[in-house]
């Protein structure tokens, strides 16, 4: 890998910026998804309005600058730049090399076509090429085992399991925290370069 | 009158930001004490900073947050601070941290005591299901003190803390509701 290697381009998906214009009208749709919603956060499901979305990208490249702890980026089609979903490594602290990664398609038709798992491998090279980070952390639900054996594939190992934290639908749920550190995606690297 | 925020040796109470911030930015100097509790690098605000911080977290929605500090009943000295955050009441659960700040109140239960008023609070008052903490390995004391109070290990973040050259986990513990109603029923059967 040398300096001209591009950290953002994916044979199906490109990492990008947020269009203020045309994105937020696609992503006011998604927070209606009441699943998709519980898989990105404990927080209530709140569905936002379009402007409401435009004020929240808004106060994303607010924080993005100013905080120094967050990495926000689109995930878009590489044809058509089609907005498929978003990408962040939030929580960054420096000192000991450790972040949280977050990841959605969010349209259901667009999954299950590989454009995650380009994403994700985008993001972990940044995280431990770019960002020079130690570990990743992911925070899954329970009632998300496809969102656990999508990490799980990427070589993310379940640390963490915080007993019926979550409650939904009058029933309970652990909390997963899962993490690869830097060595374990260097050896899966390795092994991919192998195959 | 229900003292729920009442303990045998201390209890919680809420102090002005301007009382709170004399003891703080002085127990922040204290690199161990701040090294033991926080992932963050110790920054030594001025007492004028630490009260606008106190000021600032007032503001915050006590949905989210809610912080307690600790005073002796003996004397209603200021030793330390108890409280809930990353509180999400809809689904009943927090993480709970507690300080102590005045080195000479450790070891006399004073830390015990506070958590148990603590998880009272939370289980009767915010009728939360569930309360887990997070607490770093090199921290063997705190560990120890989680554990007698009923609170069981969850899992490890490997590798979570660089300090002092060397790596450290960051553990998780956690207590059910139904946990803490046997346990306190436990000490009231072993005190009749």
């Amino acid at each position: 890998m040398s300096i001209d290697t591009q950290l953002f381009e994916g044979k199906l998906i490109r990492l990008a910026p947020i269009n203020h214009d045309r994105d937020p009208e696609v992503e006011s749709r998604w927070t209606h998804d009441l699943t998709l919603m519980r898989s990105l956060s404990r927080q209530p499901a709140i569905p936002l309005s379009i402007a409401q979305m435009k004020k929240k990208y808004e106060a994303t490249e607010k924080e993005v600058e100013e905080s120094k702890r967050l990495f926000h980026f689109t995930i878009r089609g590489r044809e058509d730049d089609r907005l498929l979903g978003f990408t962040r490594i939030e929580g960054i602290e420096w000192t000991h090399g450790t972040c949280s990664l977050k990841l959605a398609i969010g349209d259901p038709i667009e999954r299950n076509k590989g454009y995650g798992s380009e994403a994700m491998a985008l993001m972990l090279r940044y995280a431990f090429h770019e960002l020079n980070l130690y570990r990743v952390s992911a925070v899954v639900g329970e009632d998300n085992p496809a969102g656990i054996r999508f990490f799980l594939r990427h070589g993310f190992v379940e640390e963490v399991r915080r007993r019926k934290s979550l409650l939904r639908d009058g029933q309970t749920y652990d909390l997963l925290y899962l993490g690869l550190l830097r060595d374990e995606w260097l050896a899966g690297k390795e092994k991919i370069h192998h195959d | 009158m229900i003292d729920l925020l009442g303990g045998e040796k201390i209890h919680l109470t809420a102090d002005d930001p301007e009382v709170f911030a004399a003891q703080l930015f002085r127990w922040d100097q204290d690199s161990e004490w701040f090294r033991l509790l926080d992932s963050d690098p110790p920054r030594l605000f001025s007492e004028k900073k630490v009260k606008e911080f106190l000021e600032k977290d007032l503001e915050k929605e006590i949905t989210h947050e809610l912080f307690f500090t600790i005073r002796t009943r003996e004397d209603d000295r200021l030793i330390g601070f108890i409280g809930l955050f990353d509180l999400i009441m809809h689904q009943g659960d927090a993480l709970v941290a507690i300080a102590l700040g005045e080195r000479e109140s450790w070891g006399h239960g004073y830390g015990t005591d506070a958590m148990r008023v603590m998880l009272g609070y939370a289980f009767s008052e915010l009728n939360l299901r569930k309360v887990g903490l997070i607490v770093f390995e090199y921290n063997p004391r705190a560990i120890r003190s989680y554990e007698k109070a009923g609170f069981v290990l969850e899992g490890r973040v490997r590798g979570a803390i660089l300090r002092e050259g060397r790596r450290w986990d960051w553990l998780y513990m956690g207590i059910l509701r139904e946990e803490w109603l046997i346990k306190q029923a436990a000490v009231t059967v072993s005190e009749s």
